[in-house]
């Protein structure tokens, strides 16, 4: 088991033939990935990395049976893409683009409602089920196949995690990029709750950042439905009020979405909270391992 | 992107938004100008001067060294031109500047609002912005209007309304029916009002905003309906389709560190503490930033260096962090993923060779693709760098640094 994508899905490339898509296509496929093809808008029946190139996600879907889709299309173009993905019927479509305006977002994800499609991110780094599949942007090596799930929005955090937790001589399910952005597809609970139902998933680190509700809301859901430990660490402990960290949807507004705030009711609600970024390893070792006795 | 009070009330008259009219001077003498062009359109003696920074609170800030506030109404051509004098180039501290305040540049003379006319005047507030959790913009606002909006929600929660947008069908007529009901609004006014408001949210949206802040919203006596204030914040991220805003961009009003990181395609933010730092991705940056903290250091700044951690953004980091005399350590964390470790190693010693003389302990962890090649380039480079695989080790290098 695992959650989101396996050995099974069936993946497309949206800006599949520029630099972007090229390069991490070609590490997908090295991973093992089944990319079944790609969509470039006026580059329709040529070949690219040996795999058909598409007009339209439509005549990609007909054509392969993609059910899965990962969008490398510039972020002024990224929410149409989206929106393309889920009219054709995909069922899971990954935004990695970073920088989409965000009045974009909003008819994005509007015209999501009611779709049966679920989005990841967008400006996030993809999602990983260990040895399975990789549909992103993440350096492969760095996962084994094991038992804890990841969710976060950072990129760069979710690898630190992820090789930690190696060292500390756990694996990985599925890794879920959820992305830093102020409007996002797939919220913080919605992935925890995808992992908490998997079978194969013993453990979840959630990571979590400055800004927004979501972390709030996810321990709210751990605490009533959680039947697996949740290892936490939220950044931005040190961001000063009223910044901007990089991410557009890291910005403390107000009392409610600091890192103190986010960590307290997460304590609260039984997460296991780690103040540092270099104990979430060892952390979820100790309590996977107190779990056990 | 911060816009000023006088660029933001410029933008909102061309989608037909009603102001506080004014001129934006940058001397005493054209405020004196602009007093006596503005006595003639609008045949009055009062004008006002308002010192034009990005941050709020200016009627009760004071410029440093005198009694004088960063707003203030006069009464004659001279009045506005001593005005104008004690502002244009003070610093101008408010509650929302901190004690280094903001130096004024330009102020923006401005009409009379208060002038006497059939019906009372009304102040409110109004203003939109995005609701990330229902992912939907939203308008709020209140009758309590030109004061601390803050305060009011927390005081007087009852008297601040929302009005949710549906992204597809937009501000609905009934929608600024009621916005203009709730303020208590009948007759002309009433009109007036929700032609404001309509008008106001096809701005922020044409305009991609991301906050606009109307305070006070203004009824005057004769039954108008104005921005006399507006605080405009612009998505960067859309930028790239008004190329003609991101020529508003002042930055004059930004740490001219940031900006010259900006250059760089570097994501820097100053900060007030004692351990720079240089890292690959924003959360691992202020994860990073944390970890300084709970070693016993302060984070000096913010700084993500994205995907291209090179030799060029190495050095360009290393300039911008060393111009901080109260750094005394800098700590690079680089996760390698796609960027190979090695390569990142080989440019932070290329860069510290071609600075010279770095004084203080540099702390370089490079974890990832290889990452035990890296450490040992570093190793063996010679320079006074210390180098690190694990956070943990990374973290304990940092104690040792500012112990």
């Amino acid at each position: 088991m695992s959650v989101l994508v396996n050995k099974n899905s069936k993946i497309l490339v949206q800006g599949f033939t520029g630099t972007e898509g090229t390069f991490h296509a070609t590490q997908m496929i090295d991973y093992g990935t089944n990319v079944v093809g790609g969509v470039t808008p006026g580059k329709g029946g040529t070949k690219h990395l040996d795999r058909p190139v598409f007009n339209t996600v439509a005549d990609a879907v007909a054509a392969t049976g993609a059910d899965v889709s990962i969008i490398f299309v510039p972020p002024a173009f990224a929410a149409d893409a989206i929106m393309e993905a889920a009219e054709a019927g995909i069922a899971l479509v990954i935004c990695i683009t970073e920088g989409i305006p965000v009045q974009d977002m909003v008819k994005a994800r509007h015209y999501l409602e009611g779709k049966q499609t679920r989005l990841i991110g967008p400006n996030c780094p993809g999602v990983i089920t260990a040895d399975e599949c990789k549909v992103g942007i993440m350096p492969g090596f760095i996962f084994r196949k094991g038992t804890i799930g990841i969710v976060s929005k950072s990129g760069t955090l979710t690898y630190e995690a992820a090789d930690q937790l190696v060292k500390a001589g756990l694996g990985h399910t599925t890794a879920i990029g959820i992305g830093g952005d102020p409007i996002i597809g797939t919220t913080t609970k919605e992935a925890v709750e995808l992992l908490m139902n998997d079978p194969q998933t013993e453990g979840i680190v959630m990571i979590g950042e400055i800004g927004g509700g979501m972390e709030a809301e996810a321990a709210r859901w751990i605490k009533a439905n959680g039947t697996k430990p949740v290892v936490g660490f939220i950044a931005g402990q040190t961001a000063p009020p009223g910044r901007r960290m990089g991410h557009a949807g890291a910005i403390v507004g107000g009392a409610d979405d600091t890192a103190a705030a986010k960590m307290k009711i997460m304590t609260e609600c039984g997460i296991h909270v780690v103040a540092s970024p270099a104990d979430i390893g060892k952390t979820m070792a100790e309590v996977i391992a107190a779990k056990k006795k | 992107m911060n816009l000023h009070e006088y660029q933001a009330k410029e933008l909102l008259k061309k989608y037909s938004v009603p102001v506080q009219e004014g001129i934006a001077c940058s001397t005493p003498q054209e405020a004196e100008e602009a007093y006596r062009q503005i006595k003639t359109l609008y045949g009055s003696n009062f004008a006002v001067v308002k010192a034009q920074i990005h941050a709020g609170g200016r009627g009760k800030g004071k410029i440093v060294g005198s009694e004088q506030r960063g707003v203030q109404v006069g009464k004659s051509a001279e009045d506005i031109k001593n005005i104008a004098q004690n502002i244009l180039g003070g610093t101008l501290v408010t509650i929302q500047t901190g004690p280094a305040g903001k130096l004024v540049n330009k102020v923006f003379v401005a009409q009379d609002v208060y002038y006497e006319g059939p019906n009372p005047i009304k102040e409110f507030y109004l203003s939109v912005l995005l609701d990330r959790t229902k992912k939907q913009n939203v308008i709020m606002y209140s009758t309590e209007g030109g004061m601390d909006i803050e305060e009011v929600a927390h005081k007087t929660p009852e008297k601040i309304f929302k009005e949710w947008i549906h992204p597809a069908g937009g501000l609905l007529p009934f929608q600024a029916r009621k916005i203009a009901f709730n303020l208590g609004l009948s007759g002309e006014a009433f009109k007036n009002c929700v032609k404001f408001v309509t008008n106001l949210y096809t701005a922020y949206t044409g305009l991609d905003c991301a906050m606009l802040e109307i305070n006070p919203l203004f009824k005057t006596s004769d039954e108008k309906i104005i921005a006399v204030d507006c605080k405009m914040n612009l998505d960067d991220n859309a930028l790239m389709r008004h190329p003609d805003l991101s020529s508003l961009r002042d930055i004059t009003e930004e740490d001219p560190t940031e900006v010259e990181a900006g250059k760089y395609n570097l994501n820097f933010v100053k900060l007030d503490g004692n351990v720079g730092c240089m890292v690959n991705g924003a959360g691992l940056a202020m994860a990073t930033m944390d970890m300084i903290k709970l070693s016993g250091g302060e984070p000096a700044n913010f700084l993500d260096v994205g995907g291209s951690a090179n030799a060029q953004t190495v050095e360009a980091g290393f300039r911008i962090i060393l111009k901080d005399p109260k750094v005394k350590a800098i700590l690079i964390n680089i996760f390698g993923g796609i960027v190979r470790c090695d390569r990142v190693a080989q440019g932070v010693i290329d860069a510290y060779k071609k600075l010279g003389d770095i004084k203080i302990p540099i702390i370089v962890r490079l974890q990832g693709t290889n990452a035990e090649e890296a450490k040992k380039l570093i190793d063996e480079s010679g320079l006074k760098v210390e180098s690190a695989i694990l956070l943990s080790e990374a973290a304990d290098l940092v104690s040792k640094a500012v112990a």
